[in-house]
C-alpha cells in the first residue's frame, strides 16, 4: 500500500517534471490557465451558448471526414459520381464516412445561424466585441464558400446547375463579370476543370483559412471575455484575487456543460446520419442522385435549404444585376450589425419592446425566405419574397432609429443566477 | 431547468406567423392533368420480396438498363442466396460474382433506338422516389401516336415501350374532358381499362411491380438496414454517456451558488 502510494509520487514527480521541461520551452501550462482553467466566463449561460462549441465539434467532424473521403474521392467529371457510390458501396465504412460528412455541412449552418442568432437575441456583438463579431462573420463567409464548393463535388445534377447559377451570378458585377465567370470556372461551362479546382479549393485553402480564422475568433474571445445573458461585464466586479465575481472557470464548469451539450447534439446528428441521411430531400437532394448532365438543365434549380433565404431574395427581383446586389447586401448589412445598433442596453432581456419586435419580424422573414426560396419561384411565391425581403432590409437599415428610441429596462448590476438543485 | 432563459414564447409566436405565411404559397401548387398517386410497400427487410425483385429485374430491366454500382456477390450476400444460385439465376449479363450489373447495349444505340438513353438504375429509387416508380410501371397505356404503342400517364411521351405488357396486359385510359372555372377545357384522367389481359391478374401483377421497386429500392442504399442497426447501438451508447456526463456536470457545478 504505502509502496504503491510512493510509487505514485514518484510517478506525480516525474510528470511534474516533464512539465517544467516543456513549460520552459513552450507556453502549455500558461496558455492552459490563460484559456481553460483561468478563464472565466458568467455562470448564467443558458442553452443559447452551446453552439460555438457544437459549431467547433462539427469542424472537427467535417476536417476528419473530409480527410478520410478525399481517400476514395476522385475530383474529375468522369469519375467524380462514380467515386461517390463507390464510397457508399465498395468502402468500408466509406457509408458512414460520408453521411457524417453530407449531415456536417447542414449541421453547421444549423449550429452557426443559431450562433449567430445567440449574439442578436445578447447584444454579443456590441462594444467591444466588435471585432469578435467581424471575425465570425468573415467565418461565416468562409463557410458558405466551403459549402458551396463542396456541393460541386459529388457531380450530380443539382451540384451542376446549382454551381452553374452560383457562378454565373459573378456575371453581373460591372465591366469585369462575364470575365470573371470564366476565370472562376477556368471553362466557357462548369467543367473538369471547375470541378478540379473546386476540389483544390475545398480540401485546401478555404479549411485552412477557416481554421486560422477559428483560432482568430477565440482569441477575441477570450481577450474581452464572454457576454452572457443579462450582457453584463462581468469584469467590473472582481474580488481581491481579481477572479470575476459572477465568473467561473471555463474549466471544469464550462468543460463539462459542453459535454452535456455535445452529447445531446451527437444524439441528433446521429439520428439524422443513421435513420433519415436524406433529411426528406433536404440534405441531401432527390435530383442529385443523378449524374451532372450538361445537355439537361433541371425544371426546378434549388441550392440546399441554407442558401435559400438568400436565394429568395435573389429571385425576388426582376433584374439579375440587382438581384445579385441585393443578395450580398443582404449578408453585407450583417457585418455593419455594431454599429447600426444604437441601443446601449445589450440583452433582450432588457431592451424595449421595439427591439423585440423587430427581431421577431426578422427572423421570420429569414425562415419565410428560407422557404420561398425552396419553391418553385410562382408569382405568388415572388410577391411573399419582396414582401419579407422588405422586411429583412428594414430590420438593419431602420436599426439606427428604432433602437435610439428604444425604452429600456434597468438592466441589474450583477447576473441573475439561480443555483441548479 | 437549464432551460429557463430560453425566451420559448417569442418561438411559438414566430411559428404561428410563419405558418400562416408558408400557408400563402402552398396555394400557388396546381394540380396537372392526372396521375397514380397509389404508395409503394417498401420493405427492404422482406429478403423473400427482394429476391423476387431481383429476378423480375434481371427477367425483365437488365437487358437495357445496367445497374452499375451495384455488385452481383454484394447482392447475393444480402438476398442470402449462395453463388452457385447467384450464378444460376441472376448472373445472365456477367462472368464473375464480383462484377457489377452492367450492359451490353450502348449508349448511342439506345438514342438511335429510343431516342433517348436508358438510364442506370442503380440510384433510380434515391432520384424519383419508390412511389414514382411504382405508380411508373402501371401506368401505361395505349397511345397509337407514340412509336412505342404506349404513353404513360406519370411521364407523358415516355420513351420507354411497355416491357411489361405479356404480364400486365394492354390497357387504355379512360379521359374526360372537364371546364374549369374559368371555361377552359381539360382532359382529365378517370381511370384505366383493361383491353387484352395478361398473363398475370392484376393483383399478381401490383406483387410483381411492388417486388420490383422493392429491390430498386434496396439497390439504392444496400447498407440501409445495417446503418439503421448500427444507429440504435450508437444512439443507445450515447444515452449512457449523456445520463454520466450529466451527473458529472451536476457534481462538478454542486459549488456554483
Amino acid at each position: 500500500m504505502s509502496a504503491a502510494r510512493s510509487g505514485t509520487a514518484v510517478a506525480n514527480g516525474r510528470f511534474a517534471r516533464l512539465i517544467d521541461w516543456v513549460d520552459e520551452r513552450f507556453p502549455l501550462t500558461s496558455m492552459l490557465k490563460e484559456h481553460a482553467t483561468e478563464y472565466y466566463a458568467a455562470r448564467n449561460f443558458n442553452a443559447w451558448y452551446v453552439f460555438g462549441v457544437l459549431a467547433m465539434v462539427v469542424l472537427v467532424i467535417q476536417l476528419v471526414t473530409g480527410i478520410f473521403l478525399t481517400m476514395s474521392y476522385k475530383p474529375s467529371a468522369e469519375h467524380a459520381f462514380a467515386s461517390v457510390e463507390y464510397i457508399m458501396r465498395d468502402v468500408e465504412w466509406g457509408w458512414l464516412i460520408r453521411y457524417m460528412h453530407s449531415t456536417g455541412a447542414s449541421a453547421f449552418f444549423v449550429v452557426v445561424y443559431l450562433h449567430m442568432f445567440r449574439a442578436l437575441l445578447y447584444g454579443s456583438y456590441k462594444a467591444p466585441r466588435e471585432l469578435l463579431w467581424l471575425i465570425g462573420m468573415v467565418i461565416y463567409m468562409a463557410l458558405m464558400a466551403e459549402a458551396f464548393l463542396g456541393y460541386l463535388l459529388p457531380w450530380g445534377q443539382m451540384s451542376y446547375w446549382g454551381a452553374q447559377v452560383i457562378v454565373s451570378l459573378f456575371g453581373a458585377v460591372p465591366g469585369i463579370g462575364e470575365g470573371l465567370v470564366e476565370w472562376i470556372r477556368g471553362d466557357y461551362f462548369i467543367s473538369d476543370i471547375t470541378l478540379n479546382r473546386f476540389f483544390a479549393l475545398h480540401v485546401a485553402a478555404v479549411p485552412l483559412v477557416l481554421i486560422m480564422l477559428v483560432v482568430m475568433h477565440i482569441l477575441a474571445l477570450h481577450e474581452t471575455g464572454s457576454l452572457n445573458p443579462d450582457g453584463i461585464e462581468i469584469k467590473q466586479y472582481k474580488d481581491s484575487r481579481g477572479i470575476p465575481l459572477d465568473g467561473i472557470a471555463f474549466h471544469p464548469y464550462y468543460t463539462a456543460k459542453d459535454l452535456v451539450a455535445i452529447v445531446i447534439f451527437l444524439a441528433l446528428f446521429s439520428a439524422v446520419v443513421f435513420f433519415a441521411p436524406e433529411m426528406g430531400g433536404y440534405f441531401l437532394e432527390h435530383a442529385n442522385f443523378e449524374p451532372a448532365n450538361m445537355l439537361k438543365t433541371p425544371e426546378h434549380i434549388a441550392p440546399v435549404w441554407y442558401f435559400t433565404p438568400f436565394y429568395a431574395i435573389l429571385r425576388a427581383v426582376p433584374s439579375k444585376g440587382w438581384g445579385a446586389f441585393l443578395m450580398v447586401a443582404a449578408i453585407a448589412l450583417l457585418f455593419f450589425l455594431p454599429w447600426l445598433d444604437r441601443c446601449r442596453v445589450k440583452s433582450i432581456r432588457y431592451r424595449g419592446m421595439t427591439y423585440k419586435v423587430a427581431l421577431g419580424a426578422f427572423v421570420v422573414s429569414f425562415l419565410a425566405l428560407g422557404y420561398l426560396g425552396l419553391q418553385p419561384a410562382t408569382p405568388t411565391a415572388v410577391v411573399a419574397a419582396r414582401f419579407f425581403t422588405a422586411i429583412y432590409f428594414a430590420f438593419f437599415l431602420l436599426m439606427p432609429f428604432y433602437t435610439l428610441a428604444e425604452r429600456t429596462k434597468p438592466v441589474p448590476e450583477r447576473v441573475v443566477y439561480h443555483a441548479h438543485k | 431547468m437549464m432551460f429557463k432563459h430560453l425566451h420559448l414564447q417569442l418561438g411559438s409566436r414566430f411559428l404561428a406567423v410563419l405558418v400562416a405565411c408558408l400557408g400563402i404559397a402552398g396555394t400557388a401548387a396546381a394540380a396537372g392533368g392526372g396521375a397514380l398517386h397509389d404508395r409503394a410497400d417498401v420493405d427492404v427487410s422482406n429478403v423473400a420480396s427482394l429476391q423476387r425483385g431481383a429476378r423480375n429485374f434481371v427477367n425483365f430491366c437488365l437487358g437495357c438498363h445496367s445497374a452499375q454500382y451495384v455488385r452481383y456477390n454484394r447482392l447475393a450476400q444480402d438476398l442470402q442466396i449462395t453463388e452457385q444460385q447467384l450464378i444460376e439465376n441472376l448472373m445472365f449479363a456477367a462472368e464473375k460474382p464480383q462484377e457489377t450489373m452492367t450492359i451490353a447495349m450502348r449508349g448511342d444505340d439506345a438514342v438511335r433506338w429510343f431516342g433517348t438513353s436508358a438510364p442506370d438504375l442503380s440510384l433510380i429509387a434515391r432520384n424519383r422516389g419508390a412511389d414514382y416508380l411504382y405508380n411508373f410501371l402501371r401506368a401505361f397505356y395505349v397511345d397509337p401516336s407514340r412509336p412505342t404503342g404506349v404513353n404513360n400517364l406519370m411521364l407523358a411521351n415516355a420513351a420507354m415501350p411497355h416491357v411489361l405488357w405479356e404480364l400486365q396486359g394492354v390497357n387504355e385510359a379512360v379521359f374526360e374532358d372537364e371546364t374549369d372555372a374559368e371555361g377552359v377545357s381539360h382532359k382529365v384522367f378517370r381511370e384505366f381499362r383493361q383491353v387484352t389481359p395478361g398473363r398475370l391478374s392484376a393483383e399478381e401483377y401490383e406483387q410483381f411491380v411492388g417486388d420490383l421497386v422493392n429491390f430498386l429500392v434496396y439497390i439504392g442504399e444496400p447498407m440501409q438496414l445495417e446503418r439503421q442497426r448500427l444507429g440504435i447501438w450508437v444512439l443507445a451508447f450515447l444515452l449512457v454517456f449523456g445520463i454520466l456526463s450529466y451527473l458529472l456536470k451536476q457534481e462538478i457545478w454542486k459549488d456554483v451558488k
